[in-house]
């Protein structure tokens, strides 16, 4: 017991614990495939001495459901649930990501109404996202209470997605070309309560880990990744930006009138999990200031865009009208004729730029739909983010990066 | 953000550095897209790179694309390339024969590029010459064909209830 607090190599355990200082055997250690602390299904086989990891294999692709390939025989608006299931925390992103990217397609005209109703949505999402990683840190260092303290907020914003579409996990909510129905008068009272208590138990949250002397003895110089290291490896997000890159898609790219907002690019120094911790932080403050906006100039209008070729007409009409019922069917059997050509889209999702890449021969179902998942790219920095550290570190480094399997698998 | 580089400034200087290996520029909503011999593919993403002006140096996202009817072309390397500094977007395509459906790795100068890689052949069955580890990530090791290849249908062949012609396809 004593030794460890003489050791000096151990009172910066994250510094400098050279080959030398530690004797014994190399043992293989496999973390994963189903492991409390992996927050999902993938194995990690370390090689370790003692305490230190010397190298890490991963196995990837225990959830692979062929998403890329079940697109190509779906119609567009049946791809929106495929979607839910990329990274299952902040789903609404993913489905209005592809909504976006059919739009594109097909140049439909979004009222402006519609865009800000997505900014609310998306940024909620994107709370949700952010509190669950960040609050997850902290139980991997040992902080179980403020995972629990935080999880009544992430309830709240689940039940306005169900307000909106009645779903709460896997949402499909909206529609190409707007929403199915507008905000309701009960959405926007959960909202105000929302914003109004949400900023206090975010704050409590905040006091209990950002400057707790654990959790930063822990957390810094865990799992530490460079700029140019971040960005040969294909960073994206928050990960990119806790490493000091200023790269959100939401300014470079603005979609959906994210030029209209005030908000802020929070960017870290080390790349390492304590700065990735901080900078979700600070985009949770910054998506409540985007909400807080885009909900008081709320414009008037329709929920809906004019495109009455892919969005459903409400039932009663196509029971009363030959127009709806023409253009129900139509959507229904996969008549409509959609343009050729190829489209790249990207959002800001939770994790990074979520791209689209989809190419259409004009048929009822893209011909190649390929997603750009963050996870899948940058999870691959791994065992160079952990080679050297201690397996602690790497639960930590592992719960940082925000590795969701639904996005890595596809 | 403002953006220096227009499609058209940037494909003339590809087309002057690389002149006889582009094939085709096109600019599908106002994204420039160009098809460029396979064999350059690799040359004209470092040069890409490494160029002071267009520093076009992130790799978003590589991927196939199977068009079985082509021949000669059947399969399509897509890269999308993006200038973090410029705020420029490029698309870069070649298109392989299924003979042979071989091109460079990009693992040499994108470190990211590796698994993209490895997920393209465990799907399509392209080969990347030099690529340090290229055996299949998200199927089973010992699955025996391609799945995104579009000879392998989604559903039973067999199924009669399930006719296409119905289907508007």
């Amino acid at each position: 017991m004593s030794t460890f607090k003489e050791d000096s190599a151990y009172a910066m355990p994250h510094v400098g614990l050279s080959n030398e200082t530690i004797d014994g055997d190399i043992a293989t250690l496999n973390l994963g495939p189903t492991h409390p602390a992996t927050h999902g299904i993938f194995q990690n086989i370390l090689q370790v001495d003692g305490e230190k990891i010397l190298s890490s294999e991963q196995t990837v692709g225990y959830i692979h459901r062929a998403f890329e390939k079940l697109a190509e025989r779906r119609p567009y608006n049946q791809i929106t649930p495929i979607t839910d299931r990329l990274n299952y925390c902040s789903s609404p992103i993913n489905n209005m990501g592809w909504h976006m990217t059919v739009e594109k397609l097909i140049g439909a005209d979004i009222p402006k109404r519609v865009q800000y109703m997505r900014v609310i949505v998306m940024e909620l999402a994107r709370i949700a996202d952010h509190l669950i990683c960040n609050s997850v840190i902290g139980v991997d260092t040992g902080a179980l209470t403020g995972f629990t303290y935080v999880f009544q907020e992430r309830e709240k914003i689940y039940e306005l997605y169900e307000e909106i579409c009645g779903a709460r996990l896997t949402t499909n909510v909206g529609r190409i070309g707007g929403f199915e129905r507008d905000f309701s008068p009960e959405f926007h009272r959960k909202l105000d309560d929302f914003l109004k208590t949400f900023p206090k138990v975010f704050n409590e949250f905040n006091s209990l880990l950002a400057r707790n002397r654990i959790f930063m003895d822990r957390t810094r110089g865990a799992g530490p990744i460079s700029a140019e290291r971040a960005l040969n490896y294909g960073f994206v997000g928050p990960n990119l930006r806790a490493a000091g890159v200023d790269y959100d898609v939401r300014v470079m790219n603005p979609y959906s009138s994210y030029e209209d907002f005030d908000f802020t690019i929070p960017v870290g120094v080390n790349g390492d999990t304590y700065d990735r911790f901080m900078v979700r932080q600070e985009e949770i403050r910054q998506s409540l200031k985007i909400i807080e906006q885009a909900w008081k100039n709320l414009p008037e209008g329709s929920y809906k865009a004019d495109i009455p070729e892919f969005y459903l007409p409400p039932k009663e009409e196509v029971y009363n009208n030959m127009e709806a019922l023409i253009y129900h069917f139509k959507i229904v059997m996969g008549e409509t004729p959609i343009p050729v050509g190829e489209v790249y889209h990207s959002v800001e999702g939770g994790n990074g730029e979520l791209g689209y890449y989809l190419i259409s021969d004009g048929g009822r179902s893209p011909y190649r739909l390929q997603f750009r998942r963050p996870c899948f790219i940058y999870y691959q920095a791994y065992p160079e983010m952990i080679i050297g550290q201690t397996i602690s570190d790497a639960v930590l480094t592992l719960s940082s990066m925000n590795v969701i399997a639904g996005e890595l698998d596809a | 953000m403002e953006n220096k580089l227009t499609n058209e400034g940037v494909a003339e200087r590809i087309q002057t550095q690389f002149g006889a290996a582009v094939v085709a520029v096109e600019m599908p909503y106002d994204m420039l897209t160009m098809e460029v011999a396979a064999d350059q593919m690799h040359a004209i993403i470092e040069w890409l790179k490494s160029d002071a002006e267009l520093q076009i140096g992130f790799l978003t996202l590589l991927g196939g694309v199977h068009y079985p009817n082509d021949k000669g072309r059947e399969f399509a390397m897509v890269y999308h390339l993006h200038s973090l500094t410029n705020n420029f977007r490029i698309r870069l395509k070649a298109f392989l024969p299924a003979e042979n459906p071989s091109i460079a790795t990009l693992t040499d100068i994108y470190d990211g590029a590796n698994w993209m890689e490895r997920e393209t052949y465990d799907f399509f069955g392209i080969q990347f010459d030099g690529h340090p580890n290229l055996v299949r990530i998200l199927n089973e090791d010992t699955m025996d064909y391609f799945p995104m290849r579009k000879e392998y249908h989604l559903e039973d062949a067999t199924r009669e209830d399930k006719d296409d012609r119905y289907f508007g396809r």
